[in-house]
């Protein structure tokens, strides 16, 4: 390998990276040496093995690539797509796993057995790694991959940073191993969507900050004028996630060796801290990020232009300007003061309108083009999920009307609001995206079968009805039943009646949620094909899809 | 110039553009939570709440771990029904020692937040170890390994160190005796008992797992299980007072 020696001297990049992991190998293993618990000693050792991994994963490279990757190849942007592969990569195979366990869990409400009776089995630990297993490892790396290309893309540049934007995608997905792994054994700060404990975040918190520099960096050296919409979209989900992550996480450990920490907010605060985090967790990461995806994907899948670039600047800011006051609704008749409660319901009934200016941005766009929707599958899911998206925005302030509320909350119907959102919305503008960008980065012609993506998409959808409405049944029913009084003025239900009564609609959402399993593993195998045995595409310019007919 | 060719300006600049997305998502996090740290009507004005005992403190974090959150609520919402069926609706002063809070989101089981002193310890201990033995229809997981594990509260002053960090009032004398008031509310006839409730008013002391020779995770949780909701005194609650 000398001659890899002789061409060039290691990168700034290079060596800061391979200090900064040897550094990190150092502190793991003191952490792992001082531990005091079994967790906490795991995930040092998890971190001192990537740590040496990432210090040799650097020196190879240097010794391999006796010449820098070129920022130009013959005049057009080389664009760099190694990272956005992996989190595409990532996204497929953390999806399957996250539905999986959201299937195991759904069986474990209809037939307790399941749980097995032991710790790493039960449904408190597996219900958070169902929901940070789609939100933040499947969600997450969509997000990862589609905006690290659409920022490249749009701004006809080479990613900034040569190293780092590998740095965002490895480091990310390694939280999400920790984070995981911390679940099933017990580390958990027990709020919602923000479990993992204080070393998991402080890691997270190093990640987003490079993620932010990378995206900030492109487009700094974009060359187009302008900054493209979905760019906004990114650039507001990646700069209030880390404001949210800051704010709802701030915690004090009990010892610098152990996982265990208590959060630095109490009772109320805390709540409305946790609801500000938890509501715009949905508003930024599941919504605004996923709308990126969406002004770019359908616009470029449709071949038209955004429908209204006047509607999307209204769209953008009255969307971000809103989101963040919504949080109080989850906290409707607590102890939270009733003004905080009045002022969530008011601006969560507003929401509804930048909401539907941008489901109306994403269906127009289609405007001439509505024939598309019966030969392309991948667009149909794209357009479908904006129809989602428009359908629970619109629940979404209905049940954050306080007497809706009454009924709605602690019940399903919250569970079914959050999957008609978080499977017909983001799943599906993700497979949307997905099936679009696996033959973009692996110069596939076309998809291997667009006749799979239609199977996947019917039988996926099937799944989020019956998901959906049984939900709706349950929770409404459920519901009433808790505030049911007899004609003597006693309450008529007690509460394992109501338990009781949900039995046959678990099996329903578990059928909804098999038949989402199940369409997803098409998918896998159907990008699996298209990546192994696709026609390569041509050295021309990228051609407009064609249909399979 | 209209509005569209000043906005062309955000577009323009990466730099204004985020100082513009933190200023607008600045607002309302500003206007709905900082409030809550300096409006005294927020956190009502109660007689007998107190910071946790180490053993409550101990099953509060198996409470945590075991992700209960996931399915119980701790939070009695001021509605007729649920006002019947759990009793007196939820202060904020309830839950102001609690670092995170507990109100959860889910009653797929039902609210905890007064369940003390609703069960016996021998009921709370079954129906962990198999819940469908006490009640049949169900769907709770079982927790057998609670009453087979022993409590591992080595650091337990540490842990009450870093709730007074965060706010909670522990005295030198709790932290300094965390380890021994938690030996003696697990102990039935333990010399300390005298001492605990005189640090902890209202601390129930007994063996909770029916196993009088080991301090498991089972008598920690049961003992936290216990206390929830009974430490306010709502004789002497007048909730017009807080009107100020």
């Amino acid at each position: 390998m000398a001659y890899a020696h002789a061409q060039r001297s290691l990168t700034i990049g290079e060596g800061g990276l391979a200090a900064f992991f040897v550094v990190t190998a150092f502190l793991t293993l003191v952490a792992a040496a001082k531990a005091e618990d079994a967790a906490f000693a795991f995930h040092a050792y998890l971190g001192a093995a990537a740590s040496v991994a990432a210090v040799f994963a650097v020196f190879n490279r240097y010794f391999r690539t006796p010449e820098l990757p070129p920022q130009e190849i013959d005049g057009r942007p080389n664009y760099q797509l190694g990272p956005v592969k992996f989190a595409t990569a990532a996204a497929v195979l953390w999806g399957i796993a996250g539905f999986t366990v959201g299937l195991i869990i759904a069986l474990q409400l209809a037939y307790p057995a399941l749980n097995f009776d032991l710790p790493w089995t039960n449904f408190g630990r597996l219900r958070p790694l169902h929901t940070s297993a789609v939100i933040f490892a499947f969600g997450g790396n969509v997000l990862i991959a589609t905006s690290l290309y659409v920022v490249q893309r749009t701004s006809r540049t080479r990613i900034a940073g040569d190293l780092a934007p590998w740095f965002v995608v490895l480091g990310y997905n390694f939280f999400i191993l920790i984070a995981g792994t911390g679940y099933l054994l017990g580390v958990t700060q027990s709020k919602e969507y923000a479990e993992p404990e204080w070393y998991a975040d402080l890691w997270l918190t190093i990640v987003w900050v490079v993620y932010l520099l990378v995206f900030m960096g492109t487009l700094m050296k974009r060359k187009e004028p302008h900054i493209f919409v979905a760019n906004w979209f990114y650039l507001a989900f990646i700069i209030t996630i880390a404001v949210l992550h800051l704010g709802n996480n701030a915690t004090l450990p009990v010892s610098a060796f152990g996982s265990k920490s208590y959060i630095a907010w109490g009772g109320v605060q805390d709540a409305m801290f946790q609801w500000w985090y938890g509501h715009n967790a949905v508003g930024f990461f599941l919504t605004a990020g996923f709308l990126g995806i969406m002004y770019y994907f359908i616009p470029k899948r449709a071949e038209r232009p955004i429908y209204s670039y006047r509607l999307s600047i209204i769209h953008f800011w009255a969307l971000i300007f809103l989101y963040i006051w919504a949080g109080p609704h989850h906290l409707h008749y607590t102890a939270l003061p009733d003004w905080a409660q009045t002022l969530g319901m008011t601006f969560s009934i507003m929401l509804w309108m930048p909401s539907w200016g941008g489901m109306i941005n994403g269906l127009m766009t289609l405007s001439g083009a509505w024939d598309k929707l019966r030969t392309d599958p991948v667009l149909r899911m794209m357009v479908v999920s904006v129809a989602f998206y428009g359908m629970s925005t619109f629940e979404g302030p209905l049940m954050s009307v306080k007497a809706v509320n009454s009924l709605s909350h602690y019940t399903d119907w919250t569970i079914g609001h959050v999957h008609s959102g978080a499977l017909g919305w983001v799943a599906f503008v993700s497979f949307g995206a997905v099936y679009s960008l696996v033959p973009w980065l692996w110069n596939r012609k076309q998809l291997y079968s667009l006749k799979l993506v239609n199977w996947h998409f019917w039988i996926a959808t099937i799944g989020i009805v019956l998901y959906i409405s049984a939900m709706w049944v349950s929770g409404i029913l459920q519901g009433l039943m808790w505030r049911a009084y007899t004609s003597l003025g006693f309450l008529e239900y007690s509460f394992i009646e109501t338990v009781e009564a949900m039995h046959p609609f678990y099996l329903i959402r578990a059928a909804g949620g098999a038949l989402f399993v199940a369409g997803a593993l098409i998918m896998a195998w159907n990008l699996w094909m298209t990546v192994r045995s696709g026609e390569a595409e041509s050295a021309a310019p990228r051609a407009a899809l064609q249909p399979a007919e | 110039m209209s509005f569209w060719t000043r906005h062309q300006i955000l577009e323009k600049n990466s730099i204004l553009l985020v100082i513009g997305i933190l200023l607008v998502v600045a607002v309302g996090g500003l206007v709905e939570i900082a409030p809550l740290f300096y409006l005294k009507s927020t956190i009502e004005k109660v007689d007998g709440m107190r910071p946790y005992t180490p053993l409550e403190l101990a099953g509060r974090a198996i409470y945590i771990r075991e992700g209960c959150y996931s399915c119980h609520s701790q939070m009695v919402r001021t509605l007729r029904d649920e006002v019947e069926r759990y009793g007196h609706y939820s202060l904020a002063a309830e839950s102001m020692y609690d670092h995170p809070f507990q109100w959860g989101s889910k009653r797929t089981g039902p609210d905890l937040a007064r369940v003390g002193g609703k069960y016996s310890d021998e009921w709370h201990v079954a129906h962990m170890v198999n819940p469908r033995a006490v009640v049949p229809q169900s769907i709770m997981p079982g927790y057998p390994f609670l009453a087979a594990t022993d409590l591992d509260f080595r650091g337990i002053a540490a842990h009450l160190k870093a709730n007074r960090a965060v706010g909670v009032p522990y005295t030198d004398a709790q932290v300094e005796n965390a380890a021994a008031d938690l030996k003696a509310q697990a102990t039935p006839d333990d010399a300390g008992i005298g001492d605990l409730q005189a640090r902890y008013p209202k601390s129930i002391a007994r063996d909770f797992d029916g196993n009088p020779a080991r301090i498991t995770e089972m008598d920690a949780l049961v003992a936290y299980l216990q206390m929830l909701g009974t430490l306010v005194d709502f004789k002497s609650y007048d909730a017009k007072v807080n009107l100020r």
